[in-house]
């Protein structure tokens, strides 16, 4: 036990430090010289791929009408309860929709879970990530800033049909 | 020269120096950050002006306007006195380094140092030791556990590694049989500078000017992680600017005495046989001198991003069973050297 060479014991090498230094100043040489992956924030924007999970968005379809049918489900699922919905009826086909369709984004966790639930596939998560506002009132987004033409969702609605 | 000339000229390089150095170590701030970013794989600054480089100007107007906080439990006058200390010490100390040949201009030769003392080295060794109280002060005078503990271990610090420091010049000294700058860099023409006659002198002054301006590996006054900031926790806006540029200078000078005692001062080897101009000759003198000098403080910048710091007691060891030892040896070496060379 006592003779054992431990781990940490260096060897005359190491223990006269300057071979280690030099080591340890040409890695952090190496390292200046290579190529840098920041990106210039608000001049270069990242683009996420299908799997982000930004803020949640109404579908909204080609004839400019919205694809939920206020069932209520995803204002049932969330987990922090963000998302309000009060349903109305009309004479059309699609009978139901959303008379009021609130999502509070101070609350929202982006847990993703009131896409999951949807049966319609009318609420996914977009690509949006810049999410700032200035006070609590526009923190609450109704269904003007909700719906988002469908073709601008193709990614997500792509990887929800082949991963989901 | 009449005594008036003298002084003119001494003003005029004196406000040159003055006016460069501030220049270099703001810029040299803004280096420290670049490197940093840079062996970080990171961009650093670069949002102000052509690729950031009015950062500096940004950074000292932002302290400019920063509330100046005394602590209740300051010990006051002690407490302005410290930083101007440091700032006073750190820019003295560049009278005696001689940067470039005589310059011949109207007439007059001009030598290009500010004072040219017989005891210039001494000069220095006095100021630096002398840099020790700023911190001291700073530590003690702030009334603060953790500044005080910076303090302390600053002076110990500075006088464990002041003695290697001081036995590896002596080397120097023995060679150059003079304690003037300009002697010594005279004494290294040629290739015969001193780093590669004694080689081992030139590593413990290295390591002993990082210790001596607390630099990583050996910043343990400032040891942010531990200490909070260190001496200078309870200094805020231009005092704690003034401290920022003191240790700034103190690279400098670091690099200026490295340059001046073992890398030829500001001599291109044999630069006298290519039978250039003389006003070619001082130009490309300078700019040698300003090239070493470069050099040495990218060194100290990047030395300070790949080592991690020293623990205290590491760092005792190092200095008193390493560096003295060594620097003792480097001693008996160069006196081998001239007792069979005759150099």
């Amino acid at each position: 036990m006592a003779d054992k060479r431990r781990k940490k014991d260096l060897t005359f090498l190491e223990r006269i430090y300057i071979p280690e230094i030099i080591k340890g100043l040409l890695l952090t040489l190496k390292n200046m010289l290579k190529p840098k992956f920041t990106m210039q924030y608000p001049e270069e924007k990242f683009i996420p791929g299908g799997s982000y999970r930004g803020r949640p968005v109404l579908v909204q379809e080609e004839n400019g009408e919205e694809r939920c049918v206020a069932c209520g489900l995803c204002s049932r699922v969330c987990p922090a309860l963000a998302i309000e919905v009060q349903a109305a009826e009309t004479q059309r086909e699609k009978e139901r929709y959303p008379e009021k369709f609130e999502i509070n984004m101070i609350r929202c966790i982006f847990c993703g879970f009131c896409e999951e639930v949807c049966p319609e596939e009318a609420i996914v998560m977009s690509k949006d990530y810049e999410l700032a506002f200035t006070s609590r009132e526009d923190a609450i987004y109704g269904k003007d800033k909700l719906l988002v033409p469908v073709h601008q969702l193709k990614d997500r609605i792509e990887f929800l049909r082949s991963y989901k | 020269m009449s005594i008036w000339e003298t002084i003119i000229f001494s003003l005029i390089k004196i406000l040159i120096i003055v006016h460069v150095m501030l220049i270099t170590v703001s810029y040299l701030v803004y280096f420290e950050r670049k490197i940093s970013a840079w062996a970080q794989n990171r961009l650093g600054p670069n949002r102000v002006g052509w690729k950031g480089l009015l950062q500096p100007f940004a950074d000292v107007l932002k302290l400019l306007l920063k509330e100046d906080i005394v602590p209740n439990q300051a010990n006051k006058p002690i407490h302005t006195l410290a930083p101007l200390l440091a700032l006073f010490v750190a820019f003295t100390t560049y009278a005696v380094i001689p940067f470039g040949p005589d310059l011949k201009i109207f007439g007059y030769t001009i030598p290009l140092v500010v004072a040219d003392i017989n005891v210039g080295i001494l000069y220095v060794l006095a100021l630096t030791s002398l840099g020790v109280y700023a911190i001291t002060f700073a530590g003690w005078s702030s009334g603060s556990k953790y500044s005080l503990l910076g303090g302390i271990r600053s002076s110990a610090q500075m006088i464990s590694y002041e003695i290697s420091m001081g036995f590896s010049i002596g080397g120097v000294l023995l060679l150059s049989q003079s304690l003037r700058p300009e002697a010594i860099v005279a004494s290294q023409s040629g290739w015969m500078w001193n780093a590669i006659l004694q080689p081992i002198g030139f590593i413990t002054f290295l390591v002993s000017a990082f210790a001596e301006t607390n630099r990583l590996p050996f910043d343990l006054p400032e040891a942010e992680p531990e200490l909070v900031g260190g001496f200078h926790t309870e200094y805020s806006s231009m005092k704690f600017a003034g401290f920022f540029l003191a240790e700034y200078a103190n690279m400098i000078i670091a690099s200026a005495l490295i340059v001046t005692l073992y890398l030829g001062g500001w001599q291109f080897p044999y630069l006298e046989t290519f039978g250039l101009p003389y006003g070619w000759y001082v130009a490309i003198s300078v700019l040698t001198f300003l090239f070493k000098e470069a050099l040495l403080l990218f060194f100290f910048i990047w030395v300070r991003w790949s080592l991690p710091r020293f623990r205290y007691d590491q760092l005792m060891n190092l200095g008193w069973k390493v560096m003295f030892p060594l620097s003792l040896l480097n001693i008996v070496w160069v006196a081998g050297l001239i007792m069979i060379f005759k150099i």
